[in-house]
């Protein structure tokens, strides 16, 4: 395309959009590291942890787990069908940690500092250690598990044959950094007992995070295939028809299946805390809420949509159960957190701007790669190839 | 729990790559928890007169601004917290004693036995020391205020003020005590609330004092069993929740909630690897001869 052409091209409603979240949120994230975070949120000495780290960095994680748990249906599972989204779960995966990491540097106090964690004076007793080695490590993987779309995108054909062999070991490796700090994200909260509401508070925490991170994870494949198949049509792979419809059906199954399990090990946490007395306070509407609205009720949703085989439902499901993750993450983070201190946090315009232009950011660079590299189609001389 | 520990890290080791990420756990056992003789003070409220002089010390040792509302009882009306400048606060309590006195209580760092700040610290910017006091290295801190989630008496401050921001806590006045000076705030009390020592002998201390004195004093050493144990105790004649002191503090150590997390670190590691491994062949060979009986190799499944 011509460049005049290509700029031409480049006025379009989204792009609107787009510019104009950016135009209002970069100067607030330069505002906000040049007069501290102080000037732009809400957060205080008892609720130090607000959106920042509830919504970009724990729901970011988690939203990111199509990745691993797609790798993993496809290459330890052999459900081959998935393939065609493995690559674009991937890239999510990868960009979804890349913005985690972004969201962490507008919370940290001293972000320049992030290396210390690493390299000074490394705090091993830590949680937030682990957790941290994990990201760095798995944003690595992802790196890895994604470079043959570029590879090939690019031409480097010895480097990409290379890449193929060494796949599996990358792929298990993914998988084990995910299990280990999707599940020590919960673990975060393992030393607040008393400022986490029982109902959500649990020694069991890192299990029921992993668990759920899984049915993100299927839950954002869902969403983000269905999304990516409207907004990029003009991607999709011409020759290998893909049924949209099967593979999302066949990720509804999975679905219907690590829900329920989700249900069942929350209960089981439930039955273990005993306190059932708080189901019937007002936090205890809100618990069933989740429980029963955006766990139990996308499982059943599933299990009827593969039954009745109606897509449709299955993607509702989809959004549904990635609805109940976020929600989740925000009850343990912030919402049921400090449950019992009057003064509530609320996010100010400032925090909600500096996030939405964060996810924006994501969402460009997303459509950028996807318009170049073979991520929704496969490379024609590459075709078959793992 | 240290039996195992060391066991599972003997297994993580085997593994080599555990080890890089589970060294934590055993340096934890030895770094968490303070020495036998590490300095605490006992607090008897019964002996405060609500003067502040411990405050004025305070900010004067640490190079703060003096107290709100120096000498003025007016500041009572309202229950104050520590902030990023003032360290301690006293508070009066909501119930009088028998007698009919007002009763009083300073609040600061309870410098833990087993501080859930500093185990939560992922740059160890927050450190229990031999000698007692939980200090703040300020040089490391990412500003990441995970010890203000962690710790179970809301004491860490932020000062979200800043550009390059700082947490803020009371410091048990280690420099002084490096010195063989008591903490300021306990120099400056005129009226014996404040007792600087061994925490070991004050727990002897505070329980004599209940023994001698049966219906005076109310059962309960608050900070006895607290989170495991903090080096800061209270006695009193009044129920220690109208003193402003957090009641639902769990009484045991902070820390070893997230040890089972922890702990299970070198299982996944070692434990994932061969069999996600062996998942991956099985299911290759299956695929394999499922590829022999119909479909060309290569051609996958549609
Ligand atoms: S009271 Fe809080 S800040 Fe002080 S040592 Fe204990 S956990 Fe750390
Ligand atoms: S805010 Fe600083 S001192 Fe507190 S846990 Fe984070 S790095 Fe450590």
């Amino acid at each position: 395309m011509a460049p005049k052409a290509y700029a031409r091209s480049l006025f379009t409603r989204t792009n609107a959009i787009f510019a104009a979240i950016l135009a209002i949120g970069l100067p607030t994230l330069a505002y906000r590291f040049w007069k501290g975070m102080g000037a732009v949120s809400n957060l205080s000495q008892t609720n130090p942890w607000g959106i920042w780290v509830a919504f970009d960095i724990v729901c970011g994680v988690a939203l990111a787990a199509g990745g691993y748990t797609v790798a993993a249906a496809v290459y330890l599972f052999g459900q081959k069908q998935f393939r065609p989204v493995l690559r674009p779960a991937i890239l999510t995966g990868f960009l979804g940690y890349l913005f985690v990491v972004v969201g962490l540097m507008v919370d940290l106090g001293q972000p320049w500092r992030l290396p210390y964690q690493f390299f000074l004076t490394p705090g091993t007793t830590a949680v937030m250690y682990e957790v941290g080695w994990c990201v760095f490590l798995y944003l690595m993987v992802l790196a890895l598990e994604f470079l043959p779309a570029a590879l090939e995108w690019l031409g480097m054909t010895k480097v990409r044959r290379f890449m193929s062999a060494i796949s599996i070991g990358i792929i298990v490796l993914g998988v084990t950094l995910s299990t280990l700090h999707q599940s020590s994200l919960g673990a975060f909260f393992l030393m607040s007992p008393g400022k986490l509401h029982p109902l959500w508070y649990s020694p069991f925490l890192p299990i029921f995070f992993f668990v759920s991170s899984i049915a993100a994870g299927i839950g954002m494949v869902i969403f983000e295939s269905s999304v990516s198949h409207r907004a990029f049509q003009d991607q999709l792979d011409p020759e290998a028809h893909v049924d949209m419809d099967a593979l999302q059906l066949g990720l509804a199954k999975g679905g219907a299946v690590v829900l329920f399990a989700y249900f069942f090990v929350r209960l089981q946490g439930l039955v273990a805390s005993g306190r059932y007395d708080l189901l019937l306070t007002g936090w205890g509407a809100w618990y069933a809420l989740e429980m029963l609205g955006f766990v139990l009720l996308p499982s059943l949703l599933f299990a009827f949509a593969v039954r009745t085989q109606s897509a449709k439902l299955a993607r509702a499901a989809g959004v549904m159960t990635v609805l109940g993750v976020v929600l989740n993450r925000f009850n343990v983070s912030l919402i049921a957190f400090n449950w019992n201190v009057p003064d509530r946090y609320v996010p100010a315009l400032g925090e909600i701007i500096i996030s939405i232009t964060i996810v924006t950011l994501g969402v460009l660079v997303f459509r950028w790669i996807v318009n170049r590299m073979p991520v929704l189609h496969e490379h024609p001389e590459w075709r078959g190839a793992h | 729990m240290n039996l195992n520990r060391r066991n599972l890290l003997k297994i993580a080791g085997a593994a080599g790559a555990g080890a890089a990420l589970t060294g934590g756990a055993l340096a934890s056992a030895t770094t968490r928890g303070a020495a036998k003789n590490a300095a605490g003070v006992l607090v008897d409220t019964t002996r405060c007169v609500g003067c502040r002089a411990c405050e004025a010390a305070c900010s004067e040792a640490n190079g703060l601004a003096a107290p709100e509302k120096a000498g003025d009882d007016t500041v009572f009306a309202a229950r104050r917290r520590t902030g990023p400048t003032s360290f301690t606060v006293v508070n009066k309590s909501a119930e009088k004693s028998p007698a009919g006195e007002e009763r009083y209580a300073k609040t600061q760092c309870m410098h833990c036995v087993t501080p859930a700040c500093a185990s939560g610290c992922v740059v160890k910017a927050l450190e229990k020391t031999a000698l007692g006091p939980v200090v703040y290295h300020e040089d490391r801190c990412l500003g990441c205020r995970y010890c203000m989630i962690a710790c179970p008496f809301g004491v860490p401050k932020y000062e979200y003020t800043k550009a390059a921001p700082l947490v803020r806590k009371c410091t048990f006045c280690a420099a002084r005590q490096e010195k063989g000076l008591p903490p300021a705030c306990t120099d400056a009390c005129p009226s014996g609330a404040l007792t600087f020592g061994k925490r070991a002998d004050l727990l002897e201390e505070a329980k004599t004092r209940i023994y001698q004195n049966p219906t005076k004093y109310v059962h309960e050493i608050y900070g006895e069993d607290e989170a495991g144990g903090t080096s800061w105790l209270y006695i009193s004649d009044v129920p220690s929740a109208s003193l402003t002191l957090p009641q639902d503090i769990v009484k045991k150590s902070y820390p070893e909630m997230a040890d089972g997390a922890l702990s299970a670190v070198p299982f996944i590691v070692t434990l994932w690897p061969p069999l996600l491994m062996g998942l991956y062949t099985f299911s290759k060979r299956r695929d394999d001869v499922a590829g022999h009986e119909n479909s060309p190799k290569g051609a996958g499944h549609e």
